[in-house]
C-alpha cells in the first residue's frame, strides 16, 4: 500500500520555488512584450500564454527535464520558457527572424517545436499533438526508457476525435502519457457551455479508463503535485492520465480578437483578481521564502534581459527566400525532378 | 468481406513470390534487420492482417513490435508519427486505402510538413501501407485509388510497385526513407501477380525511379501499379498489328521520374497514361503537364490518359464494375487511337 506524505513534503524546495515563480514571471514579461511589438507594427501575430502559466510550469517541474517529451499547444509559452526557450528566442520568433528556434521562422508564432528541449514541433490544427505524445512514449515504453509524453491542449481541442483516439489508444496500452487540459473556459470565443455538456473535461477521463484529475490550474504547487501523480503513474506502468487544470485566459484570443464583445460582464475583472503572479507571489511571501525586495530584482533582471532581446531580435535578419526550398526532404533541397517547372528563385538576397 | 480476405494458396516455383508474399518478406527483412521498425494497425497481429501481409509477425517479433491498435485511422497514423519522432520507425497499415481519410490531417498537415515546419530539427520515418484498388467486388468503400490526393503534397513520397520484385525492394526502400512514404499496393494483384524476388542484401529499386517493363519504338505508355499488366498485355496485342508499344512502369508517382518520362517520349513521340483513378487531376494530368511543357517539339500526337470515369467510386454491380475499371480491351482502344496518328 502506497503511504500518502504530507502534502508540504511533496512540495518543491524553496529554492526551487522561487526558479518556478521567475519562470513565470519570464513568460508573462515575455508575452507582454510580444503585445507591445505587435501594437507598435513589428510583430503581426501575438497569442498569448496570460493567465495560464501557472499550470504550465508546474506541470513542466514536475516532469523530468533530462528525459520526458513534451507536446505542447500555442499558449504554452510558460512550458517551453521552463524548458529553456528564451526570450531573445521567443522575440525572434514573433518577428519572424533569423535563429528563431521553432521552424525557421515559418511558421507562426507560438507553434513551439525544439528537439534539444524535446519539444515535438505543433502545427495549427488542435488536439493532433495528442496522438503524438502517445506515439511517443511508445517508443520510450519499446526501448524500455522511463520517459514519458505529455500533450497539453485546450478545452476546445477535447472536441477533436484525435483527443479521444489519444486517450483510448494510450490507455488501451498502458501508456505512459499524461494529458493536460488547460482549461480557460473559451475556444476563441466559443464558451464552455457550447463546447461540451459536462463541466469536467477530467470526467471523460472514467469512459476510457483512466484516472481523471481537477485541479485548480492557478495554484502552481497543486498543478506541481497532481502531474508529479501522474508521472509516478505513468512510470509504474499504470497508464496515462488526465488532468484539468481550471484556469483563466487573461488576454484576447489572439491579437486580432477582442473578447469584451463575447465575455459576460465581470468576468475579467474577476479572473484578473485570480491572477497566478500576485497568487504564487503572496504564497511565496507568506511563507518566507521570498520578499519584495527580491521580487523586484528578479522583475527588475528580467525586464533587463527582455529589453536586451528585443534589440538582438530586432536587429537580427529575415531567413531569405534562398531557404524556401530546405528541409522538405531529408536528401536535402527537393529532388531535382520535383522542382520542374516551378519558380526559380532570385540569386543571391 | 471474406471475398476480399481469403488466402487462395498459391503455387509457386523456387525463387518465386506473390505479391503479398513479397510485401511480407520485405516487412520480415527489415524488421529482422532493424529492431527498431514496429507494425501497428487493425488486424495487423494474431491475424496477421485481412490479406495475410503480416501473417506470422506478431509469433515472430511480439506484441510490442506488431500492434494491433484500436479501429480509429487517424491514431494509428498520429501514433505512428509520435513513435517515428521518437525514434521508431513504424509502419502503419491502413487495411484499404478508402479508409485513409480520416487519417489525412495527421498525413498531410503532420507527416508531411514536419521536417519543412521545424526547419528541419524533426523528421517523419514511416511507411503507410494500404491496400487501393477495384476488381475484387469491393464497391465503393474498398475499392478506391487515393493517390492523387497525397501525390499533391510536398514532403509525402508515394510508391505504388507493380511487380513482386519491386514490392519487396521499394519497401524496403521506403521503410528506410527518412521521410513519411505511403506505400500502396493493389489488392488484385496480391495473389494474381508472381513474380521473381531477390533474396538477401541485394536490394536495388530507390524510391523516384520508374523501369521501362517493355520497350518500344513506337508510342509510350505510362502506368502504374495492378494497371501495368493489363498495357504489357495490350502492348502484346499491339506487336501482332505491326506497333512497337514501350511500357514504363512509373512504380513512383511522387517524385515522377521526370527524366524516365521524357526519355520515353523523346524515343516514341506519343504518350498514352493509363491508371485506374478517376481520370480528372490525377497522376495522368500531371504526366502530360511534363510532356506537354518539356517535349513537346518531339510529339507527333496527342497525350492521352486513360483512367477510371468521374464518378465517385467503384460500384459493386458487376457490369458496372467491369465498366469502371480500364481492361486490356479499352487500352487497345486507346493504344489504336493514338497510333493511327
Amino acid at each position: 500500500m502506497r503511504v500518502v506524505k504530507a502534502e508540504e513534503s511533496l512540495a518543491p524546495a524553496p529554492a526551487i520555488q522561487v526558479e518556478m515563480y521567475r519562470a513565470i514571471l519570464m513568460a508573462r514579461m515575455t508575452d507582454e512584450r510580444c503585445w507591445l511589438l505587435n501594437r507598435g507594427g513589428q510583430a503581426p501575430f501575438v497569442i498569448s500564454c496570460q493567465g495560464q502559466e501557472g499550470a504550465q510550469v508546474g506541470s513542466v517541474f514536475a516532469l523530468d527535464r533530462t528525459q520526458d517529451w513534451f507536446a505542447p499547444y500555442y499558449r504554452d509559452l510558460g512550458v517551453v520558457m521552463a524548458l529553456g526557450m528564451t526570450p531573445e528566442e521567443i522575440l525572434k520568433s514573433v518577428m519572424a527572424r533569423a535563429g528563431e528556434p521553432n521552424s525557421g521562422a515559418r511558421q507562426m508564432p507560438s507553434h513551439f517545436g525544439s528537439r534539444r528541449l524535446r519539444i515535438i514541433s505543433q502545427g495549427s490544427a488542435v488536439a493532433t499533438q495528442c496522438l503524438h505524445a502517445v506515439g511517443v512514449a511508445l517508443a520510450a515504453r519499446t526501448r524500455g526508457e522511463s520517459a514519458l509524453a505529455i500533450a497539453y491542449v485546450g478545452e476546445g481541442g477535447t472536441s477533436q476525435g484525435d483527443f479521444h483516439e489519444a486517450l483510448n489508444f494510450a490507455s488501451v496500452h498502458r501508456l505512459p502519457v499524461i494529458f493536460m487540459v488547460e482549461n480557460n473556459s473559451y475556444a476563441s470565443s466559443v464558451p464552455q457551455s457550447l463546447q461540451m455538456a459536462i463541466t469536467d473535461v477530467a470526467d471523460r477521463a472514467a469512459g476510457y479508463g483512466m484516472p481523471g484529475v481537477v485541479v485548480d490550474g492557478q495554484d502552481v504547487l497543486e498543478v506541481y503535485r497532481v502531474t508529479r501523480d501522474a508521472a509516478d503513474l505513468a512510470r509504474s506502468g499504470g497508464g496515462p492520465t488526465l488532468i484539468e487544470a481550471k484556469t483563466h485566459r487573461l488576454t484576447s484570443h489572439s491579437s486580432d480578437d477582442d473578447q469584451r464583445v463575447y465575455r459576460k460582464s465581470g468576468e475579467l475583472e474577476r479572473e484578473a483578481k485570480d491572477d497566478v503572479i500576485p497568487r504564487f507571489r503572496d504564497h511565496l511571501v507568506g511563507s518566507g521564502i521570498l520578499d519584495a525586495k527580491q521580487d523586484q530584482s528578479i522583475r527588475a533582471e528580467l525586464t533587463k534581459v527582455i529589453d536586451a532581446a528585443t534589440q538582438v531580435a530586432e536587429d537580427a535578419p529575415y531567413p531569405g527566400a534562398d531557404e524556401t526550398y530546405l528541409h522538405v526532404y531529408g536528401e536535402g533541397p527537393p529532388f531535382p525532378e520535383d522542382l520542374g517547372g516551378e519558380p526559380r528563385l532570385p540569386k543571391g538576397d | 468481406m471474406a471475398g476480399l480476405g481469403s488466402h487462395k494458396t498459391v503455387a509457386t516455383s523456387p525463387g518465386q513470390l506473390t505479391f503479398i508474399q513479397a510485401i511480407r518478406s520485405g516487412l520480415r527483412d527489415e524488421m529482422e534487420r532493424d529492431a527498431s521498425v514496429i507494425l501497428l494497425g487493425e488486424d495487423v497481429g494474431a491475424k496477421g492482417g485481412v490479406f495475410k501481409a503480416t501473417e506470422g509477425l506478431q509469433k515472430l517479433y511480439g506484441q510490442t513490435r506488431v500492434i494491433d491498435t484500436p479501429l480509429a485511422e487517424s491514431s494509428i497514423v498520429g501514433v505512428a508519427i509520435g513513435a517515428a519522432l521518437n525514434g521508431l520507425k513504424p509502419v502503419a497499415e491502413i487495411q484499404f486505402a478508402d479508409f485513409i481519410h480520416p487519417a489525412f490531417n495527421q498525413i498531410v498537415s503532420e507527416a508531411a510538413k514536419m521536417r519543412y515546419r521545424s526547419n528541419g530539427d524533426f523528421n517523419v520515418p514511416m511507411v503507410i501501407r494500404a491496400p487501393f484498388g477495384g476488381g475484387v467486388h469491393g464497391a465503393l468503400y474498398h475499392s478506391q485509388s487515393v493517390e492523387a490526393f497525397f501525390a499533391h503534397v510536398p514532403g509525402l513520397k508515394v510508391v505504388i510497385p507493380s511487380t513482386p520484385y519491386d514490392a519487396k525492394d521499394i519497401l524496403i526502400s521506403a521503410i528506410r526513407d527518412p521521410d513519411p512514404v505511403l506505400y500502396f499496393e493493389h489488392k488484385k494483384a496480391y495473389r494474381m501477380i508472381k513474380g521473381e524476388v531477390p533474396e538477401g542484401e541485394d536490394y536495388s529499386v530507390p524510391i523516384g525511379r520508374a523501369r521501362v517493363a517493355r520497350e518500344g519504338r513506337h508510342m509510350s505508355v505510362f502506368s502504374y501499379g495492378l494497371m501495368v499488366h493489363y498495357c504489357l498485355a495490350a502492348a502484346e496485342q499491339m506487336a501482332a498489328e505491326g506497333h512497337s508499344v514501350e511500357v514504363v512502369d512509373l512504380r513512383t508517382v511522387r517524385p515522377l521520374d521526370r527524366e524516365a518520362i521524357l526519355e520515353s517520349v523523346e524515343k516514341t513521340g506519343k504518350a498514352l497514361v493509363v491508371y485506374e483513378a478517376n481520370r480528372t487531376l490525377g497522376v495522368g494530368a500531371e504526366v502530360a503537364a511534363i510532356i506537354a511543357e518539356e517535349c513537346f517539339e518531339y510529339l507527333d500526337g496527342p497525350v492521352l490518359r486513360l483512367g477510371g470515369p468521374d464518378v465517385p467510386a467503384m460500384p459493386f454491380s458487376p457490369p458496372m464494375e467491369d465498366f469502371f475499371l480500364p481492361d486490356t480491351d479499352r487500352i487497345l482502344d486507346a493504344m489504336r487511337s493514338l497510333a493511327a496518328y
